[in-house]
């Protein structure tokens, strides 16, 4: 491969500019035109009949437009399981359920006509765990489970609260286990978090007098809001355009469809208007996704030498209300089943269950952080109970080029051995450095979940003066996408990055993307703006050979003009070539150059309904996290002395936002491992604000030393794979493996709060 | 219709009359009357630290002002930072240092490091971690923040 110019440089961001100094806009920072406003009023119970709405008072307040309510458009949405209701139809499913939205000519006006609203509901037994919703006798929560349209690759069990159940088997688990000297059998339980993006949820939605619906919307993924509202509403794809602002942080919760459909109907009442919804912060705790608790049990069998030889999971989720996007982080979990790790034989079964909770749904690391918390705190047990060394465990098991995943999926283009070896020597493995100090090592692997053939395209159009647009349908989240994509086309057009144009997404201007989602950008969308760029290079070249008249193996481009390697007097500048070339004598040659690429993965299958076994992967990323830890034994606080973080990005786009994208995943993944969890009292969340729902800040936020490893994707860009989410999914059990070796104690749960750690203290005494 | 006060203030250098709703808050005055919509709105309680704007020198949530409070009063937002089309050395900074992700606290960042760099010209990791505590960056962009405001400071 000929030398990187302009990949694997860290060029400045492409919205670094209007970012700082507040021009960048976001969906709230758009004026529109004349609007409404929108407000939702929210079910006070968890599970009940919704016996008798009165709307009179609120409709005579003052301001109030119209007020729709799950009656007047009993439509449903779903991404893979169209379980949800944009408005509670006859029974609500979780507290805070809208039931009823109101259009006013203020927002203030739309919150006090809520307010006015008065609802009687029949209340019905709720389930909390999901492990109760299991049983037989529990109430089911969606009684038409069975009608529902489903993704044929999910498995509910109607006349229950099971939305799905995955199952894999991989070689022979009883052989598996007998082949084992130990067997080791944990109880593991991961509680729900929040996204808590700092810009809420918002949308905004036009009907045109011509009947075109015009959607602004915070969503990670414009082309399936306007698939999932095309299909709801019934309209034509052509009639609806979704478009992206700048979004201040998604992490998974703005992916799917979320609330563009609460104000579609309102926008129909009203054409012309724009009708705007935004989320106030607890609206956006407890009426988005939430990420899924998981009960898990895992039990593995070990030879002497710490090979592992067997592992049986069962994982039960709680999918909450609706289970339409959840249904996919239970079988991306099962189908990862056992890590990094090459585990011969494997029965796995994971449950989505629907509870009275709030919607469970997509958060980064999808699945992976909740699963592989098992599987590392379960290799430091395995290490204790043979008295080897938990690093060495991990070696002896972990997967290297050629292992097979639980799926079967065969694994290229991993170190992760590396990845564990890099974080062992930063933090300075096997030195223990005091009474209360201690270290710890996980490891993590994720793949994109994502369909088979999710899609990906690009446009690239050259203009007049050799400059470029790329247009992709990506959203731009902070990830950094719009700076990675633009060095890839500057790579493979020979344009530099500043002579490049990029926007995000409009649905009529912009091609295909599936969504920006599973770190899958770089990759797909990444390998989509290659070709359209391959594509363009193909047409200067093949219109300067003509106006040239010089064969095209001959011509080179430097970025500014095509040459005769042969003899470089014969050249034309790329402004001849791009501005509907023509000959010295007036005929033309060729219009505007328009480069198109597309993609879509011909390496994943389905998946053996029975047995799991199958490609899932489009490819597969590894990292790991170490983490030294002094315990306060008088309080339970855990002081973070030293946090080291690697991630194989395959080749590094762009190295500093891959440090960014690897700081903060780990920032995130410490922040869930010592502080956050959603709480429940009977499906009704206690805290749901940043006062009660603690996230890190920069004061309680320590140095990371980070690592970028490159062992390069054979099919990826320039060999490069995303790393979005996984420098996440390690970092709580680093901590917990971390203060397990402080104080000898195990931690089957996190975060890891002062309360929990100080009571472990006490009753291990 | 709610009862109006007229205010007198400067923002970002400018005198301003304006005629403000009693029970407004900065942060929407700014947003909706002034149209200065580099000021973000994350929780609206004070929380999250995205309205940070800089009044009388001072960094303050602008959605726990009231708007009337502004009255005889110097507004300094993140549109004022940009003088001339010349960026503030603060936001060349966090340019440098790619510290921020999706941006949608950074204007609130930047005001509440200016403020500090106004008042302590070289801080410590110590003083920036409590300066910079009530702002929330869920992108985590913290350990770059930390670094911009360094090097802001040794210019």
């Amino acid at each position: 491969m000929a030398e990187l110019k302009t990949v694997g440089t860290s060029v400045q961001r492409k919205d670094a500019i209007e970012k700082v100094t507040g021009s960048a806009q976001f969906i709230e920072d758009r004026y529109m035109g004349p609007m409404l406003y929108a407000k939702m009023k929210k079910s006070t119970v968890a599970h009940g009949i919704i016996k008798k709405i009165d709307l009179k008072k609120a409709q005579a307040h003052p301001g109030v437009k119209a007020i729709l309510t799950g009656k007047d458009y009993p439509n449903k949405i779903g991404l893979y399981l169209i379980d949800r209701d944009f408005l509670a139809v006859e029974k609500v499913r979780y507290w805070g359920e809208p039931v009823a939205v109101v259009a006013a000519v203020t927002e203030k006006a739309a919150a006090e006509a809520v307010e006015l609203i008065e609802v009687e509901y029949e209340e019905l037994p709720g389930v909390f765990d999901p492990r109760e919703s299991m049983k037989p006798n529990a109430p089911v929560i969606h009684e038409d489970l069975g009608n529902y349209e489903i993704v044929p690759i999910f498995y509910p069990k109607p006349g229950t609260n099971i939305a799905n159940h995955f199952k894999l088997r991989k070689g022979d688990i009883d052989k598996g286990f007998a082949e084992a000297d130990l067997v080791i059998e944990k109880e593991y339980y991961v509680p729900q978090m929040q996204h808590v993006p700092i810009e809420t949820h918002k949308a905004a939605v036009q009907w045109g007098h011509d009947g075109k619906l015009t959607v602004w919307s915070t969503a990670q993924s414009p082309n399936v809001v306007r698939q999932l509202l095309a299909k709801s509403f019934d309209i034509p794809m052509h009639k609806i355009r979704v478009i992206s602002s700048y979004i201040g942080g998604g992490f998974g919760c703005k992916a799917g469809a979320s609330v563009e459909g609460l104000v579609i109907p309102l926008a129909k009442m009203f054409p012309g208007y724009i009708v705007r919804i935004i989320f106030n912060r607890e609206e956006d705790m407890q009426g988005t996704f939430t990420r899924q608790a998981l009960f898990s049990k895992l039990k593995t069998g070990v030879r002497k030498d710490g090979r592992i030889t067997a592992l049986q999971y069962e994982m039960i989720w709680d999918g909450g209300a609706y289970t339409e996007y959840g249904v996919n982080i239970v079988r991306a979990a099962g189908y990862s089943s056992t890590g990094a790790y090459d585990i011969p034989n494997v029965k796995t079964d994971s449950y989505c269950v629907y509870t009275n909770n709030s919607i469970g749904g997509p958060v980064r690391g999808f699945g992976m952080c909740e699963m592989q918390w098992g599987i590392e705190r379960q290799i430091e047990e395995i290490a204790k109970q043979l008295d080897m060394d938990p690093l060495e465990v991990r070696m002896i098991n972990g997967m290297k080029k050629g292992s097979t995943t639980a799926a079967g999926q065969v694994v290229q283009d991993v170190d992760y051995h590396k990845c564990l070896k890099t974080v062992a020597d930063q933090i300075g493995w096997g030195k223990k450095e005091g009474k209360y100090r201690g270290k710890g090592i996980a490891g993590l692997v994720k793949c994109p979940a994502q369909p088979s053939n999710a899609a990906s395209s690009a446009i690239i159009r050259i203009n007049e003066d050799g400059t470029a647009h790329v247009m992709i349908g990506a959203t731009e989240m902070g990830q950094g996408m719009l700076t990675a994509i633009s060095q890839i086309a500057s790579e493979a057009l020979n344009i530099p990055v500043d002579k490049i144009d990029i926007k995000v997404p409009d649905t009529d201007f912009t091609p295909y993307e599936w969504q920006s989602v599973g770190s899958r950008i770089t990759y797909t969308c990444g390998t989509s703006v290659k070709r359209a760029a391959e594509d363009a290079l193909g047409q200067i070249y093949l219109i300067a050979s003509d106006l040239l008249e010089t064969p095209q193996e001959d011509l080179t481009f430097d970025g500014k003009k095509v040459y005769s390697t042969k003899d470089p007097g014969i050249k034309a500048t790329i402004r001849e070539i791009a501005d509907s070339c023509k000959k010295c004598t007036g005929e033309g040659i060729a219009g505007p150059i328009i480069g198109r690429g597309s993609f879509v993965p011909t390496n994943m299958t389905n998946l053996d309904p029975e047995t799991g076994q199958g490609n899932p992967g489009l490819f597969y990323c590894f990292g790991a996290t170490g983490v030294e830890v002094e315990v306060d034994p008088e309080t339970g606080v855990i002081k973070i002395l030293q946090l080291a973080a690697a991630i194989d990005a395959g080749q590094a786009v762009n190295p500093q936002l891959c440090i960014s994208q690897l700081h903060g995943g780990t920032i995130m993944g410490l922040s869930t491992a010592l502080y956050e969890e959603v709480k429940f009292d009977k499906g009704i969340m206690l805290n749901r604000n940043f006062t009660d729902y603690k996230i890190s800040s920069i004061d309680n936020t320590p140095h990371i030393d980070s690592f970028i490893i490159e062992t390069p994707e054979t099919n990826g860009p320039y060999g490069a794979r995303g790393i979005g989410e996984q420098p996440m999914i390690a970092v709580a059990p680093a901590v917990a493996n971390a203060v397990c070796d402080a104080l000898g104690i195990e931690f089957n749960t996190f975060p890891l709060t002062p309360e929990r750690v100080w009571k472990a203290i006490k009753d291990s005494k | 219709m709610s009862e109006k006060i007229a205010i007198n203030f400067t923002v970002n250098g400018d005198n301003e009359s304006r005629d403000v709703e009693v029970g407004q808050t900065l942060m929407k005055f700014i947003r909706d009357d002034l149209h200065l919509t580099g000021t973000k709105s994350g929780c609206e309680i004070g929380e999250c630290g995205a309205c940070t704007v800089i009044l009388d020198g001072k960094p303050v949530n602008s959605c726990l002002v009231l708007a009337v409070e502004l009255d005889g009063k110097e507004l300094v937002t993140i549109e004022g930072l940009t003088k001339n089309g010349e960026l503030d050395r603060i936001q060349k900074a966090f340019i440098d240092h790619a510290a921020f992700q999706c941006g949608y606290c950074t204007p609130g960042m930047i005001m509440s490091a200016r403020a500090l760099l106004e008042r302590t010209p070289e801080p410590t990791d110590e003083d920036i971690n409590e300066a910079l505590s009530g702002n929330l960056c869920r992108c985590g962009a913290y350990q770059e923040i930390r670094e911009a405001v360094k090097s802001a400071s040794k210019k």
